[in-house]
């Protein structure tokens, strides 16, 4: 085969120079965006890598320290409690929000509800709102003096603390938030899965006389396999990423007890200054992330071969 | 045989049958509605909120509605933040990286998708890698780097590292592999050129994915807050999303004024949502499937 192209190519100048002016065209067109990739992300991945090494700070002479950064990271109290922090809210936000997303959609996805078209764009209509300005509401809510849900437990005998003054509830509280805000979306993506199963499996279950619950678990969950997975997912990794309602809500207080990795991040970064941590720390994150990702590669890439 | 079994009970109960169907129809709208409710609250107590007075709000008995309505609120939260200013600097950021990222994205998906050329796994493998790469890895890099060009408190300094996007480009490949190739035949024989063929065939028959894929691209740059927390510094370029959760960190006991200023914050997104409400919907389906 290459000794063949090789004499085309010889026989024809044409060709190589057709072919050179592909070539051409193509980073033509990819020009700006490699630009842009090279400039604003591998150059600073790259730096980012660096600074993990040094303890560039804004004040003081910047020095390779190795390792250091890493090993006072595991070495350190705060990074595990914001690990374990960051892990307590995607292990808990992201099995409940897939759970109700589900719920949600099999129940909005039932013929002959009424209202489904509104019902379900007041279910969907948090995800279209920012994330730092619903949390504005939702942290005066959680206020006893003027909250209405703190006044309601009250009122039913439930007299609770201020949430997000509690070590043990503002996380519970933010976590309320991270659900809120994804559940409706995550619901959208569910129905569509829901829409591609065909109504005849369904009405030979039914015709067998299998019960509802049957129905579900041997026609509806294994063909919402591949839309679990991917909900699944994209829900975990946005909740690794956790920033907006904690930022508003806590600040990652009360004593540390909401601060996640990314959280930290900012903190020592732009709080702190201390550039070469901050990081180190945006790498852990990285290879957590990465390690979900590998599993969203291979599913897209199962995809790729299904259709 | 089970079906034999089953059939001929079925039809004298049909009425009954009928009837727990609507029953059942009765309950799924009863749960719905309520999940509804629940989650549309938070929302519906930050305008009522807004518009009562200071004094309702911290009363001992607070209610979902209150006896006087007032405007104030508003007019204070007017007067505090420049909102003018923030919608403006937001539709520049969401707007300008969305436009900007959609034009870059489909030249590079087009090239990965139609040509050929060495390098192109190379750079198919270095998008993946980047579409897996959480953002705030480079967080400090970036700030050093737009610090370096006085890029902060710039737009240039918002929108230029978002000028393209790896979800985009990938996405926008899978939806051009899935154009049949014929329709750009005809124009290749008449020697159109490739930035003609992208322009008139591709793109004219990519106009719903460009739509969905811009539709998210805008929302998820109007909604964010780290990003334009950490290039802006300065009240004049904050976003609506910064902006307010920077002014609720120095106005936290004025309930009525941040209730307001959140609902101005809000209400843009929310018109946009329920004016293009279907497409909304549709695109979010479609980025999970097909």
């Amino acid at each position: 085969m290459r000794p063949a192209g090789l004499v085309a190519r010889i026989k024809d100048p044409f060709a190589t120079r057709s072919r050179r002016r592909r070539i051409l065209v193509a980073y033509t067109f990819m020009l700006p965006s490699l630009i842009v990739l090279a400039v604003f992300m591998f150059y600073p991945l790259i730096r980012a890598a660096i600074l993990s090494f040094t303890n560039y700070s804004v004040f003081g002479v910047t020095r390779y320290v190795g390792l250091s950064n890493y090993i006072t990271l595991f070495h350190n109290s705060q990074f595990w409690g914001d690990l374990v922090n960051t892990v307590y809210y995607a292990g808990v936000t992201t099995p409940v929000s897939v759970a109700l997303a589900l719920a949600l959609a099999l129940l909005l996805n039932r013929r002959g509800l009424p209202a489904r078209g509104v019902l379900r764009a007041a279910i969907f209509l948090p995800a279209v709102v920012s994330l730092a300005v619903a949390a504005i509401p939702f942290r005066l809510m959680f206020t006893p003096s003027i909250g209405l849900i703190t006044y309601w437990l009250g009122a039913v005998g439930v007299h609770s603390t201020d949430w997000l003054d509690s070590t043990t509830l503002a996380m519970p509280a933010v976590i309320i938030v991270g659900i809120w805000k994804n559940v409706g979306f995550y619901m959208v993506i569910y129905i569509a899965g829901l829409q591609t199963i065909p109504k005849e499996f369904y009405e030979a279950a039914r015709i067998d006389g299998a019960s509802t619950w049957r129905r579900f678990r041997n026609i509806t969950w294994p063909l919402l396999s591949n839309t679990t997975m991917f909900v699944t997912i994209i829900a975990l990794i946005a909740s690794f990423q956790a920033f907006d309602q904690i930022f508003v809500m806590t600040q990652g207080g009360p004593a540390f007890s909401t601060e996640t990795l990314v959280m930290l991040i900012y903190r020592q970064g732009f709080q702190q200054f201390q550039l070469g941590y901050a990081s180190a720390i945006g790498y852990i994150l990285v290879l957590i992330i990465l390690l979900f990702s590998l599993f969203q590669m291979r599913y897209f890439n199962r995809r790729a071969i299904r259709y | 045989m089970a079906r034999a079994g089953v059939s001929p009970p079925a039809r004298p109960s049909a009425p009954r049958a009928r009837r727990r169907r609507i029953l059942g129809t009765g309950w799924a709208l009863a749960v719905a509605i309520a999940a509804a409710l629940i989650i549309v609250f938070p929302l519906l107590w930050m305008f009522t909120t807004s518009i009562k007075p200071e004094s309702e709000i911290i009363s001992a008995h607070p209610g979902l509605f209150s006896a006087t309505v007032t405007g104030s609120n508003y007019v204070q939260a007017w007067h505090a933040i420049d909102f003018p200013r923030l919608f403006m600097n937001t539709v520049i950021f969401a707007g300008g990286v969305t436009i900007l990222s959609l034009t870059f994205d489909s030249l590079t998906a087009y090239a990965l998708a139609r040509l050929d050329f060495p390098g192109k796994n190379v750079i198919f493998v270095l998008v993946l890698i980047t579409l897996m790469l959480p953002f705030q890895v480079n967080l400090i890099p970036l700030f050093l780097l737009l610090t370096k060009l006085h890029w902060i408190n710039t737009y240039q300094g918002l929108i230029l590292p978002r000028a393209t996007n790896a979800f985009g480009i990938f996405f926008l490949r899978q939806f051009f592999l899935s154009i049949p190739k014929e329709l750009e035949d005809a124009a290749r024989v008449d020697g159109a050129s490739e930035f003609k063929i992208y322009r008139t065939v591709i793109l004219r028959m990519s106009v719903p994915a460009l739509l969905t894929l811009g539709l998210f691209h805008f929302m998820y740059n109007w909604n964010d807050l780290l990003w334009p927390l950490i290039v802006s510094t300065n009240a004049s370029m904050y976003t609506l999303s910064s902006g307010l959760a920077l002014f609720l960190g120095q106005h936290v006991i004025q309930y009525g004024l941040i209730m307001a200023g959140s609902v101005l914050a809000i209400v843009p997104m929310v018109i946009a949502f329920l004016v293009i409400q279907r497409r909304f919907v549709e695109s979010i389906a479609t980025s999970g499937l097909r």
